[in-house]
């Protein structure tokens, strides 16, 4: 049973978005992703200022076992990369949600929350993936 | 569903991840694939490889039936116990299969050979046997685990009854032996020291609890394979196979070319490979940028042409990426590799990368 936060957007590729007070959305993986990839030992990060477009490519986190690419959940503007994960991308086996977060983006457009999953939407999937 | 192992309960029990191998249902870890990696170079660690097959080859002319069968000569072996790592070749000179055979008496060795290649390897071995009048018979109802690392043996030891286990702790490296209804080779696949034991299967779980008690760490493929690749040990089906010469995958050191007048099945396509001014190197990739090296990415030599990394990943020991490569022949010590469509420095350094649990690398890792 993977730990799955309540206050969190998700989304069919095993992302998280949390709304932060400026505006911003800090964009992770999820607690079940980086349990499937296993340790992870590089995570190759965009460019701050870079330019994203939801559905397009955004990072790549390498484990063990495989790479793996991370897309963007939603479109808009790179302000901050996790600089920390370039040291120690096991941060995101330790602290999905924390620590192990990923990018921070400014919105290019209101999020279309229809487009996200709500944490029990999230779960059904993960239950239908175990089933 | 795929076939199961007399161990498979057991890898439930310790909470493993299966998955499929060659039809097998197989543990790909148990947690953390790090941390097994590390239990094997620094302690001990203890693989199910009960998936595996050996065979035995008995007759008066099994001796004479090898040496023409391997391309590694049996005549080396003369004491009995001692191992061999040969590769079995077809007659285009490709490698049907990689395998360890050991001489038990003039009219018996026994072969381990790989799991995914079994059906072709039986085939291929009784299509020659009949010639010799040898007698091939696949060891079935048997379990064998690999115990690997530095305190794995002595760990390991209480397995084997009193009579044998002096005598057992005493064999040299790359020898096996009977052990009452035990066979314990002194042999593996990580680049340690450690043990590989064959088993009844109605004794396996038994055995399997009482190495868990003792404090050896459970270890799926996936340590197995990053362990097998800092060893810089070929995987059949990655490194090599039967469209690649053994001389272009690392294994010219496994060839008897002597004497010359042993006509072992694909000498001659192998000599003219021998000759060949072209012939690719197989080398170690240590991966200088940052990232992570993968089977199958292109290899760029400036110079020289392209070349492709035949196994890749990450180093747990040496905390960066490494591969193994087949690359363009000439003389050079620097390439690129195309990492999602970016060239990534690598340097070709001399193997094994990590052996008894030293990093062999020599100048600095950044």
């Amino acid at each position: 049973m993977s730990d799955l936060p309540g206050d969190l957007m998700y989304t069919s590729e095993h992302e998280w978005l949390r709304r932060e007070d400026d505006g911003s959305v800090t964009v992770g993986i999820t607690d079940h992703a980086q349990s499937a990839l296993g340790d992870l030992v590089y995570v190759e990060l965009p460019e701050v200022d870079q330019e994203l477009e939801s559905g397009g490519d955004m990072a790549v986190v390498e484990s063990v076992k495989a790479a793996s690419d991370v897309y963007a959940p939603i479109s808009g503007t790179v302000l901050a990369v996790n600089e920390e994960l370039g040291d120690d991308p096991e941060k995101i086996n330790a602290d999905p949600y924390g620590e192990g977060w990923i990018v921070r983006v400014q919105p290019a457009e209101a999020i279309d929350e229809g487009a996200l999953l709500a944490p029990k939407d999230y779960q059904t999937l993960l239950d239908e993936e175990d089933a | 569903m795929g076939a199961k192992t007399p161990l498979y309960e057991e890898h439930l029990a310790a909470g493993a991840k299966i998955v499929d191998f060659g039809g097998w249902d197989m543990p790909l870890h148990y947690g953390s694939q790090k941390e097994e990696h590390h239990a094997v170079r620094q302690a001990a660690g203890m693989f199910d490889v009960s998936h595996m097959t050996i065979v035995d080859l008995t007759g008066e002319r099994v001796r004479e039936f090898l040496r023409n069968l391997l391309a590694n000569d049996v005549e080396k072996l003369q004491e009995p116990g001692k191992a061999l790592y040969s590769a079995m070749l077809n007659e285009a000179g490709g490698v049907i299969d990689d395998l360890i055979v050991y001489f038990m008496d003039e009219e018996w060795f026994r072969l381990v050979v790989n799991a995914a290649t079994r059906d072709k390897d039986l085939a291929w071995i009784r299509q020659h046997a009949e010639a010799f009048s040898v007698t091939v018979t696949e060891q079935t109802d048997r379990a064998m685990v690999a115990v690997q690392g530095p305190k794995a043996r002595e760990l390991a030891a209480a397995c084997i009854d009193d009579e044998w286990r002096e005598q057992a702790l005493a064999m040299q490296p790359f020898f096996g032996m009977e052990a009452g209804d035990l066979f314990v080779a002194r042999t593996g696949y990580t680049g340690e020291d450690g043990w590989e034991i064959v088993m009844p299967a109605t004794r396996a779980a038994q055995i399997w609890k009482q190495f868990l008690a003792a404090g050896i760490a459970p270890c799926g493929l996936g340590a197995r394979d990053t362990l097998r690749l800092e060893a810089a040990m070929n995987l059949y089906g990655s490194d090599m196979d039967e469209a690649v010469s053994p001389l272009e995958a690392g294994m010219g050191w496994t060839i008897a070319w002597e004497p010359t007048d042993r006509n072992f099945i694909g000498r001659g396509k192998l000599q003219e490979k021998k000759a060949d001014p072209d012939r690719q190197r197989f080398v170690g990739l240590l991966l200088d940028d940052k990232g992570v090296l993968r089977n199958h990415q292109r290899v760029v030599v400036d110079g020289f042409g392209e070349g492709e990394i035949t196994s890749g990943g990450f180093s747990p020991t040496i905390g960066r990426s490494i591969a193994l490569a087949r690359v363009p022949a000439g003389d050079y010590r620097q390439a690129q590799v195309d990492v999602r469509g970016k060239l990534l420095n690598v340097r070709i350094v001399p193997t094994p990368f990590v052996r008894n649990g030293k990093i062999k690398i020599e100048g600095e890792i950044k």
